[in-house]
């Protein structure tokens, strides 16, 4: 990841000048528009709000620190909360320039709403996976091992998208379960993993590993049968849209790709 | 009545009243915003949903449940801070009160490793064959725990401002200590215990933090009304907004009930 990030940055400016460019950004206050451009290396500035899902905090904060230190002046403003939660933010004029949603659902709703600025581009994909206390006090080793009685089994509920998912892999492999919960939110499911309450619990790949030792991570095959993908665009009423395609490049190019698969994701 | 209280001075300044005003719009505003966005041709379908009826009933049996622990559990604890005399009682006093402060995730969490699986008590309560987690039980005590304070703080009040001289002379005509308690101190303190009991159930009636975090979320068991509008809201706003009118009716019949209740006690003692 580092290689990448420096075989990129030698295109660019030298450190030094890096450096200063971002000590002059501090000076300047309104986000104006980039001076349109010159082809090729054109001058980005200003500051770009990107509403994130919650799943994607820790990817996008490294690609908003790559993104601001490969174009300075520049400056990332991060918001992170449930993809439904987002448009609805957005939709009473929440000041967003991208959004990237967890799910193709909520991107249809806000381009619905004609609030999508162009079409969605598809960066990342991300399946379910059982998470388990470190000690997996009920050797859960499969799928089916979470309908065995007495195993107390943590979901999303249906109505949010870990729980949509949840359902489709149920149907498509035959094993219903009897979760003793149906969380609205992965983290409150895997809360109640980490506190060891349950005994396993269905979350997103990324999610287990971002929890680290925490907790431990089984792949199931039939998680193929749900694949979640990650679109993301700029927000219609966008004020600085160069900047904000200029974003969503660096999101979906190579580098960006790598930080997201380092974290688990899938490739789109 | 309001006109013959007994100082009989009422120079509110006019500016007063225009702050006031703002105040009291902070409050009403958002609740007039929510009532604007009901889907009123969809409101009867959308609250009479089999998992909408599911956690009103479960609200109202566990905020039953609560506000008869908080009873029976605050009843003598208000006693103690009220009457008692001992070391550590205004200690005592702060905790008590500190859920009425506290971030109900943070009550939820401390609740968690209490009787939570790898708990302090539920270990043993585990070895006992009684598991806590993800029951009903469980929305009861995180319920209980955040309502408590209201009783108490009510009660202790209004033994307070009741004072101790009948109870004096029942004591010196023989009567025993339960005796006092049982037939002169409770029916003197009865409008304070009711409008406590009163705040302790809607308390528990909006209880939601804490419950989400200990408790867990499963229709019938533990998804009462708040976890059912927070759920909803994910999917479909108009559910959302439609039950959050029937939570914020209930509570305002209760309060409703509450302060109707002291101001009628308050106008037989004028």
């Amino acid at each position: 990841m580092r290689t990448l990030h420096l075989k990129t940055s030698i295109v660019g400016i030298s450190v030094a000048v890096g450096l200063a460019g971002v000590l002059a950004a501090c000076g300047t206050t309104a986000p104006t528009a980039a001076p349109s451009g010159t082809s090729g290396s054109a001058q980005l500035s200003g500051t770009v709000t990107v509403f994130a899902a919650a799943s994607l905090k820790a990817t996008f904060t490294q690609l908003a620190k790559d993104f601001e230190a490969k174009n300075p002046g520049t400056k990332v403003a991060l918001s992170f909360a449930g993809s439904s939660d987002l448009v609805t933010q957005i939709s009473q004029g929440a000041p967003a320039d991208v959004f990237a949603s967890a799910d193709t659902k909520n991107m249809t709703k806000l381009a619905d709403a004609k609030l999508v600025e162009g079409t969605a581009t598809n960066f990342a994909t991300n399946v379910l996976e059982i998470a388990v206390p470190p000690s997996n006090p009920a050797s859960i080793s499969s799928l089916a091992d979470l309908a065995k009685p007495g195993v107390k089994v943590v979901t999303c509920a249906s109505q949010v998208p870990c729980g949509a998912a949840t359902d489709t892999v149920e149907k498509a492999s035959g094993v219903s379960l009897t979760p003793v919960s149906e969380e609205s939110s992965v983290t409150d499911v895997l809360g109640k993993v980490t506190s060891g309450e349950a005994d396993a619990g269905l979350v997103y790949v990324t999610d287990v590993k971002g929890a680290g030792d925490n907790v431990k991570g089984i792949p199931f095959p039939e998680s193929d049968r749900a694949v979640n993908i990650y679109p993301i665009a700029t927000v219609g009423t966008s004020k600085n849209k160069e900047l904000a395609a200029a974003f969503i490049a660096a999101v979906t190019s190579e580098a960006g790709s790598q930080v997201l698969s380092d974290a688990g994701f899938g490739a789109p | 009545m309001n006109r013959q209280s007994t100082s009989g001075y009422h120079g509110i300044p006019r500016w007063v009243y225009a702050v006031a005003a703002v105040g009291g719009l902070l409050v009403v505003l958002p609740l007039v915003a929510m009532v604007a966005k009901v889907n009123w041709p969809q409101f009867i379908p959308l609250i009479t949903s089999e998992s909408s009826v599911a956690a009103l009933g479960l609200s109202l049996r566990t905020s039953a449940a609560s506000t008869i622990l908080c009873i029976v559990l605050g009843v003598p604890l208000a006693l103690v801070l009220a009457r008692g005399e001992f070391p550590g009682q205004r200690l005592l006093r702060s905790f008590v009160l500190l859920p009425l402060v506290l971030p109900p995730v943070v009550g939820g969490i401390a609740l968690l490793y209490t009787f939570g699986r790898q708990g302090l008590l539920g270990k043993s309560l585990e070895l006992a064959g009684i598991q806590i987690a993800f029951s009903t039980t469980a929305v009861i005590l995180a319920q209980t725990f955040v309502a408590l304070p209201f009783l108490v703080v009510s009660l202790e009040g209004a033994l307070r401002s009741a004072g101790n001289r009948y109870e004096a002379v029942a004591a010196t005509l023989g009567a025993r200590p339960t005796t006092v308690l049982r037939r002169v101190t409770l029916p003197l303190v009865l409008p304070g215990l009711a409008s406590g009991a009163v705040l302790s159930f809607a308390r528990s009636l909006g209880e939601f933090g804490a419950t989400l975090t200990f408790a867990g979320s499963l229709e019938g068991v533990t998804r009462t009304l708040p976890l059912e509008i927070y759920l909803q809201r994910e999917s479909d706003a108009d559910a959302a907004v439609a039950l959050s009118l029937v939570l914020v009716a209930v509570a305002v019949a209760v309060v409703g009930l509450s302060y109707g209740r002291r101001r009628n006690s308050a106008e037989v003692q004028a």
